[in-house]
């Protein structure tokens, strides 16, 4: 009944994408506000971001939403609106101050993203992106069980150069296998830097074990690109502005728009895909 | 119980390194900590509580390392050879380094206690406790099961944004 409570909500929703890492601080929230961005740039295409990252939700501050609250109606809560085409929900909209730590064991938080997924009113949607807390435990499982109601076009896992980094991923990517969810690709953040004054790159992140690049060749994942380090990535994300509308000049900017076409293609394709077999 | 106090009973300070955010430093800091204090002539221990994420094994090189029992419980992996660090790890248990540790908080929970009642740590100055990011089982557990030991405090890992 529970499965078919979550069905009938999420039935509306075309793709969903999880963003996942293993490894904590690589870019996941920066990228997922991104993709939403980028996605609702389609003014044709309706775009929801969910938060699943209760202990550290960074996605209200991302999206210049901090101080939101949740609104309940009839059909649900509803999402907080970036723009008319693009909804937001975050456990970071039901503190009563952001500084509150949400201290929760396992099933408090479990039973927090069914309500998310259940009780927001999310309407029809074209693109649902789940960001998610570093890890393979609660949360992931959580989702990943949840969403079975649906489907979920899959996962884009994020990561930064270096080796200590990718141990984590390539859990993270042995994860995505063992419960049968799909890879979309591997993006690689923070991925070399180049001095805005004398122009000279620097590996901030060295690769010293080949990078993504060596580690998708050997876990036979696709690299959906890499982002170089921008300071004004970081700046954009405290402001809450979208970095890609702030520097749109930006080499950073160019790898994400292209990262997040590919994303789209795969979704499109993948939707045919499961149209043909229909 | 008390083999329970017995293998903590030899740990003079513990210090946790924390953060809610992840990929800030903590195992770098609690990695850097732990040489900084053992080249002082301290004796030092490392319990990595990151069961998802386990970085502290490759920070000293011991990832291909592997733990052993005695009667009190599992004798931690000493790196270094004089004064050596004593640490445990999820790492050490895994059968294959990319094996996913896929545990909702109940089983992670449990494990925690042991690392934290099992380890027959021996006579330490300090045990560093290096945590991953959040607020949740991992934290929860681990603080739980210390309260009754020289808990001496917590040390704050942040980046400037």
């Amino acid at each position: 009944a529970e499965v078919a409570e979550l069905r009938a909500r999420l039935r509306a929703v075309r793709h969903t994408v999880l963003v996942l890492s293993g490894k904590g601080g690589v870019g996941k929230s920066t990228f997922s506000s991104l993709l939403a961005h980028g996605l609702a740039a389609d003014e044709t295409k309706q775009v929801a971001l969910l938060d699943i990252d209760i202990c550290g939700p960074s996605i209200p501050k991302m999206m210049g939403l901090e101080g939101e609250q949740v609104h309940q109606s009839g059909s649900g809560w509803s999402p907080v609106y970036v723009e008319e085409n693009l909804g937001v929900m975050s456990v970071g909209f039901l503190l009563s101050s952001p500084d509150d730590a949400v201290i929760w064991r396992g099933p408090k938080k479990n039973g927090l993203i069914k309500q998310f997924l259940r009780d927001v009113d999310w309407g029809e949607v074209d693109y649902l992106i789940v960001d998610t807390p570093p890890g393979t435990s609660d949360e992931h499982l959580s989702i990943v069980q949840y969403l079975s109601a649906t489907h979920i076009d899959g996962a884009v896992i994020v990561t930064t150069p270096q080796e200590v980094s990718l141990q984590d991923v390539r859990k993270e990517i042995n994860f995505c296998r063992k419960v049968k969810l799909p890879i979309i690709g591997v993006v690689e953040n923070m991925s070399g830097f180049v001095c805005p004054k004398c122009k000279n790159e620097s590996q901030i992140f060295p690769p010293t074990t080949g990078g993504a690049e060596k580690m998708c060749q050997n876990m036979n994942v696709s690299l959906l690109g890499k982002v170089p380090l921008d300071p004004e990535i970081g700046k954009s994300c405290d402001r809450g502005q979208s970095f890609l509308a702030e520097a749109p000049e930006s080499p950073a900017t160019l790898s994400y728009r292209n990262i997040i076409q590919r994303i789209q293609e795969y979704c499109e394709q993948h939707h045919l895909q499961e149209e043909k077999i229909m | 119980p008390l083999s329970e106090r017995a293998n903590l009973a030899g740990v003079r300070h513990i210090v946790l390194v924390l953060s809610g955010k992840g990929g800030v430093g903590k195992s770098t800091l609690s990695t850097e900590l732990a040489l900084a204090l053992r080249n002082a002539g301290k004796r030092v221990g490392i319990l990595d509580v990151d069961l998802c994420g386990p970085s502290i094994p490759r920070m000293l090189r011991v990832q291909d390392s592997s733990v052993h029992q005695c009667d009190r419980g599992w004798v931690p992996v000493f790196v270094g050879h004089d004064t050596a660090i004593a640490l445990m790890s999820i790492g050490f248990l895994l059968e294959r380094p990319d094996d996913a540790v896929v545990w909702r908080g109940p089983k992670k929970n449990a494990l925690i206690k042991q690392f934290v009642s099992d380890v027959a740590w021996g006579d330490l100055d300090f045990l560093i406790v290096d945590t991953p990011p959040g607020t949740s089982d991992e934290h929860i557990s681990t603080v739980e099961a210390l309260r009754p030991h020289q808990l001496l405090g917590a040390i704050l890992v942040t980046t400037p944004q």
